[in-house]
């Protein structure tokens, strides 16, 4: 979120809420649930780490919305070394692999039937992103995360057939290997 | 009286292959209800009974044993004749690999099946403008299926399912041939005809073609083994927009994303 906002106000320096309205349109039904609030909160955290400064208009009683806020150098620094990163968030697939395998060797659970209720799930976020992909106009940029969203949740769902096909031939013997 | 309600309706359906020890049941004591208006997708391995289970429903395969009706008629005991008369009129197929006639352009193939089921020429003509104008291809009408991408043909032969204005079109794998821009051209079309109630029966390997039905049936070795109602209740049923799709797990989706903190 701080690297996010610091690198929209790389393009000029802005209002907290101006900046929300950009995140909120990139994002689409994805930042639906992003308040200004958090917004003002991560501009007063950049400004003390000394990535942005913020400039009051003068003469106006002094509210968040009124402030502009513009990067550093320090900032500046900070957003290229941010667009050079090649990080990425690792898929958490070891929890769910962990769930049948301790299920199946107590008997405490069917895996197949939770990888079922997990597919099931796992559609309904699927339905859910294709859906809002559908409603975005073509070349929206919302609709292109939206389509990374998809593509994530249907790779999910190869691999949970994978999961269905292992554990319903071999009993409890997918823990060995 | 329950008979009516669906469209679509099996009972112990079964198709055998062959006979002696190599004898496959592609589809094996199937009971299915497809509602007026419901849009269901049928997944599962290669080789599981997907496109034997559309053919028996949609009268272009006998069963070996149980019964289909459709609209409250049974079908599998129609003659020839007056099955390939209810094909016409009353159900629609898209197939993967599309099917269209190479020497007619766009909109006589379109025409072609209205023809047949005895339409006008002029009404024929006029029904297919409206569709190809429906599924975005008005600007192809007169072009021949080699002149399209394989996503306009697609799109050309859904035109061509829905002349005859049909109970339900049945759809064999109608995005596997296509890229994923041609692939969303033609979930929107489905769309639309699902919210202009249309009755859809779509079997298909792609998971995201699959999470756009209402109703999801995984099949192994020729039986369900999963029956998914996908559209949650009350919210998320409608058409996706606003409302409906930020308050759920979407719009909580700013941990995925990387957004707190
Ligand atoms: N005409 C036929 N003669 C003999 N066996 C057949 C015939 N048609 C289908 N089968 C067998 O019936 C089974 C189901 O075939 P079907 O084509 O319905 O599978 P499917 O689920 O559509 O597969 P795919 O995803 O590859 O299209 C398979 O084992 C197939 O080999
Ligand atoms: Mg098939």
């Amino acid at each position: 979120m701080q690297d996010a906002v610091l690198a929209m106000l790389a393009k000029e320096p802005s209002h907290g809420y101006h900046l929300h309205a950009r995140l909120r349109r990139v994002l689409g039904p994805l930042g639906e649930s992003m308040n200004r609030g958090q917004i003002y909160v991560t501009l007063a955290r950049l400004e003390r780490a000394g990535l942005v400064v913020c400039e009051r208009a003068d003469g106006l009683p002094e509210r968040p919305e009124r402030k502009v806020y513009a990067l550093t150098p320090a900032g500046q620094q900070r957003v290229a070394a941010w667009l050079a990163e090649v990080g990425w968030p690792k898929p958490d697939l070891a929890e769910f692999h962990l769930k049948l395998a301790a299920a199946a060797a107590a008997r405490l659970a069917d895996p197949v039937e939770l990888v079922a209720a997990q597919r099931r799930e796992l559609l309904r976020h699927l339905r859910e992103a294709q859906q809002a992909a559908l409603a975005e106009p073509a070349g929206s940029g919302a609709g292109l995360l939206l389509e990374g969203v998809a593509l994530r949740l249907q790779a999910d769902l190869r691999w949970l057939d994978a999961c269905e096909r292992a554990w319903s031939g071999a009993d409890d013997e997918v823990e060995g290997g | 009286m329950n008979v009516s309600s669906a469209v679509v309706r099996a009972r112990g359906l079964v198709r055998t292959h062959g006979r002696g020890p190599g004898r496959v049941r592609a589809v094996d004591e199937v009971d299915l209800e497809v509602p007026q208006g419901q849009t269901l997708a049928v997944m599962g391995p290669s080789g599981c009974g997907k496109s034997t289970l559309l053919h028996l429903l949609g009268g272009l395969e006998r069963p070996t044993g149980g019964e289909v009706w459709m609209d409250g008629r049974r079908i599998d005991t129609l003659s020839e004749r007056a099955l390939a008369r209810m094909r016409r009129r009353s159900v629609g197929f898209v197939f993967q690999a599309f099917h269209l006639v190479e020497e007619l352009t766009a909109a006589e193939n379109v025409e072609l099946p209205a023809l047949l089921a005895g339409r006008s020429r002029r009404q024929a003509r006029r029904r297919a403008s409206l569709l190809l104008e429906r599924v975005g291809l008005a600007d192809r009408a007169r072009h021949l299926p080699s002149r399209l991408s394989g996503g306009q043909r697609q799109r050309v032969a859904v035109a061509r399912a829905l002349v005859n204005d049909p109970l339900v079109v049945f759809a064999d794998e109608p995005t596997g041939n296509l890229d994923t821009a041609a692939t969303l051209d033609v979930l929107r079309i489905f769309e639309d005809l699902r919210a202009a109630g249309q009755t859809l029966v779509i079997v298909t390997h792609d998971e995201r073609v699959a999470a756009t039905a209402d109703r999801l049936i995984s099949m192994r070795d020729g039986m369900f083994v999963d029956d998914t109602r996908l559209a949650g209740t009350g919210t998320g049923t409608g058409t996706g927009t606003g409302t409906g799709t930020g308050t759920g797990w979407l719009g909580g989706l700013g941990g995925l994303i990387g957004l707190e903190g």
